[in-house]
């Protein structure tokens, strides 16, 4: 019944189905929620973005301000600027662009601004790499920004959909990041359900309703504030990080009454009976973990995938949920935390988790590992190599770690 | 101020009294104040002008001179938020403003 | 410069700035802002650098800003802008805000001259209707007297001090306005805190060109702990700047150059006091050796040099 529902719900809402990269699925989406101002500076791999972008700009089929910004540092100023003002916004980079506008970062959760950017991961330099990994995602994950990691060009296209309706909830006003494989799913064409513009506007409602610059009401922003003050202002960022998640979770079960998805804030692939839980982000390291549960399976492991879709606020509740009866886990980091005890620095917060979730005193195992090379060759060995040896350290930068 | 917490506070660090400033009472700092001798001042708006406060209040007060001349306008000293600095009665062309000592004036 | 305000009298009441800031006593540039905005009015929205004005007027939880303020961090006061520019723009044009306000960036030395210059220019580039404000109070004064890149030959400060070899700053003054010109917005002046008049007039004049593109005020603005003198001296060393043609005021107008009273008497070297009156004032110019003086007489002579071939070029 549900299947039904959804297939005709979908019959509705979809306009067409073209083929998109996820930055050109990011691009599509910023078109479709009515964005008034977009500032970005090209690099590789966002780069393809901006370029469709400033082409609906260009054409009038997006009645926005395309700034050509001189940096990534200026674009997301820029945006600021925008954002305060009152405008929806949008900006989007990479790497080293990411690093660029670190300290404007925390200023954006700071202003409480509803600012939404799509980040392709890429590393970060030396030696400089233009390729994938999400290096550059965990350097910004302090930042007190909502942080969303997806799988597809589809789930590209529709968490930026989201993330408006998130980043500008009265509840939330915080900076949301949409972030997806750079290369691997931003040059990669896939097939992407785009909806009609009218239900993507109803979705997504302009809220004026909030502190921004206006002469009738001067506010002043961007203040200066003693350790009294400031630890108080702060708090509100943290909580309100931390208190989004409920907001989310509402978002997600909306959008998908609406358009007839079926989204979460982690994804379980086969996890139900599962005694060995791989859990990783992003497309190609889930397609490759799904891969490897499935031939796990094969040999007769039952094997799972937990994929974090919501990185932050991080969903604990759902990590533990999912490893609290495995008898093995593995985090497939797609980013390293050098000098940490461990450098994972997802596997970090499964740890957490962990703890939360009273599970160390536990029997179970834990694996972090970061994939050598480029991703593709590697998770599902790394996999099926955390499965089979229970007793060794796994080797390719694996890493074994137990407790209980 | 009673000290309010992160749930009272509005978010971002906003503050959305224009010009509340004014409660900070700067006039603690002076050491010297001007006072403007009022029959000698010639209103000619220049100390009023150049204050970076601004603490030189220009007020609809009539006034009349010793010497009978009328004036419309009285130009007095916010002691509030004067730091005393002295550009006014260095810039008086009349030399009408002293700088008077806190402690032995 | 259309003229606005003819006399002193002329001259706005309203304030929409303090009082109440944790400015110095005698702060320049605390003038320079108070004009600005009586000048600019409430239908503006500004966005400040970080620096002494920000610091001292935005202690939470108080603020010296009656008009709408924004800041966001030194280096990005022009991207801010431009972004707060184009945003009161598209939203006009959608028919969802209906709002007439200018914006103005403030902005010291360093956040213009050193680590802001590159989104000033971003922002003269792509044309931006806003009008940029340099308050020049010729170094880092917020973090405690650093020399910048709009610090003059020889000054002593911080980061050049008076040593056994080296005294006070080896470098010269940059030339922002020239930078800022060749970019060729509408508008560029120069202005002085001891001309509150002709800087009232220059800002609703940049302001009234704004639809054109950008605009920039280069205000000079000194500072009594930076440049070490008593701090009801403020205006007069100011305006000794400009006497002694150290700091002339001009426009560049529409690809004009027009020079304002009393600078447009000084192509005439006799008719500038000499510089010494302007220096001795000062500590921070306290260990000038003559040649030194020469040095610095000689560099402005080579300045009103290089400002007379402009004037007579684009006069």
């Amino acid at each position: 019944m549900a299947v039904t529902k959804a297939l005709s719900v979908r019959e509705e809402v979809v306009k067409e189905r073209l083929g998109l990269t996820s930055n050109y699925a990011a691009a599509y989406a910023v078109k479709s929620v009515d964005v008034d101002v977009i500032a970005a500076y090209p690099i590789t791999p966002q780069t393809t973005i901006i370029e469709k972008l400033a082409e609906f700009v260009a054409n009038g089929e997006i009645d926005a301000e395309y700034i050509p910004v001189e940096s990534e540092h200026s674009a997301l100023s820029a945006v600021i600027g925008a954002a305060a003002a009152g405008a929806r916004v949008f900006t989007a980079t990479s790497a080293q662009g990411l690093e660029f506008m670190h300290e404007v970062l925390y200023i954006t959760s700071g202003l409480r601004l509803p600012v939404v950017m799509a980040v392709p991961g890429r590393a970060l330099s030396a030696p400089i790499s233009i390729h994938g990994d999400y290096q550059d995602i965990m350097s910004a994950r302090d930042a007190g920004w909502v942080v969303m990691i997806a799988s597809s060009a589809q789930e590209v296209y529709d968490s930026i959909i989201m993330a408006y309706r998130i980043a500008e909830d009265n509840r939330v006003l915080l900076p949301v990041m949409v972030s997806y494989d750079g290369f691997l799913m931003s040059h990669t064409t896939e097939p992407v359900e785009i909806y009609h513009e009218e239900y993507v506007r109803k979705f997504t409602p302009r809220n004026l309703n909030r502190p921004r610059l206006d002469p009738r009401k001067p506010i002043t922003v961007g203040v200066i504030a003693s350790p009294d003050w400031y630890y108080e202002i702060k708090y509100q960022v943290v909580n309100a990080l931390k208190e989004s998640k409920g907001v989310i979770k509402e978002v997600h079960d909306e959008f998908n009454k609406t358009f007839g998805t079926n989204y979460d804030i982690v994804e379980r692939f086969m996890l139900d009976d599962a005694d060995y839980v791989l859990i990783t982000y992003g497309g190609a390291s889930t397609g490759n973990a799904k891969e490897a549960a499935i031939r796990a399976r094969e040999r007769g492991l039952r094997a799972g995938v937990l994929r974090i879709r919501l990185f932050r606020p991080f969903p604990t509740d759902e990590v533990v949920n999912a490893i609290k009866d495995a008898r093995a886990v593995a985090v497939i980091d797609r980013a390293l935390s050098p000098g940490n005890t461990y450098e994972g620095p997802v596997f970090n917060d499964v740890v957490s988790a962990s703890i939360v979730g009273e599970l160390i005193s536990r029997s179970f195992l834990l694996f972090t590992a970061y994939p050598r090379g480029r991703c593709s060759s590697t998770t599902s060995t790394i996999f099926i190599k955390c499965l089979m040896s229970t007793r060794e350290p796994v080797s390719i930068r694996g890493r074994r770690y137990s407790w209980g | 101020m009673k000290q309010l917490t992160w749930k009272d506070l509005p978010i971002g660090g906003i503050i959305i009294e224009p010009g509340n400033a004014r409660r900070n009472i700067t006039g603690t700092w002076r050491t010297e104040r001007p006072v403007i001798d009022q029959d000698a001042c010639i209103r000619c708006r220049i100390c009023w002008m150049y204050c970076p406060e601004p603490a030189i209040l220009e007020l609809d007060k009539p006034y009349v001179t010793k010497s009978g001349k009328k004036y419309d306008v009285t130009y007095e000293v916010d002691y509030d938020h004067c730091k005393g600095c002295g550009i006014c009665a260095h810039e008086c062309p009349v030399k009408a403003i002293k700088m008077v000592s806190e402690v032995t004036g | 410069m259309k003229v606005y305000f003819r006399t002193i009298k002329d001259l706005p009441v309203d304030e929409y700035y303090g009082p109440g800031q944790l400015t110095c006593a005698g702060c320049g540039p605390s003038i320079a802002v108070r004009w600005l905005l009586k000048a600019a009015g409430p239908d503006v929205i500004v966005v400040n650098a970080t620096g002494c004005i920000e610091v001292t007027t935005t202690s939470y939880p108080y603020t010296a800003w009656s008009v709408p303020y924004l800041h966001v961090a030194f280096e990005n006061s022009a991207a801010a802008a431009s972004g707060v520019e184009s945003a009161l723009r598209v939203l006009r044009r959608k028919g969802i805000l209906d709002t007439k306000a200018k914006v103005m960036v403030i902005a010291g030395d360093g956040g213009t001259y050193d680590i802001g210059l590159q989104s000033l220019s971003g922002m003269l580039e792509r044309g931006h209707g806003v009008l940029y404000v340099l308050y020049d109070n010729e170094a880092y004064m917020n973090t405690g007297i650093q020399r910048s890149g709009g610090t003059p030959h020889f000054a002593w400060t911080t980061t050049s001090p008076v040593g056994s070899k080296l005294k006070g700053k080896v470098q010269r003054k940059k030339d922002i306005m020239s930078i800022v010109i060749g970019h060729h917005i509408p508008y560029a002046a120069t202005a002085n805190i001891a001309y509150p008049i002709d800087l009232a007039n220059k800002v609703k004049t940049a302001l009234d060109y704004l639809v054109e593109g950008p605009a920039f005020i280069h205000v000079l603005a000194p500072c009594p702990p930076g440049w070490r003198y008593p701090e009801e001296m403020t205006v007069e060393i100011a305006r000794l700047a400009t006497e002694t043609g150290y700091f002339p005021l001009y426009e560049w107008d529409h690809g004009r150059i027009r020079f304002n009273p009393p600078s447009n008497a000084h192509f005439d070297k006799s008719r500038r006091k000499p510089i010494i009156e302007y220096l001795k004032r000062q500590g921070r110019f306290a260990h000038l050796t003559e040649e030194d003086i020469k040095e610095i007489e000689k560099e402005i002579d080579e300045y009103w040099d290089y400002l007379a071939r402009l004037a007579k070029a684009f006069g």
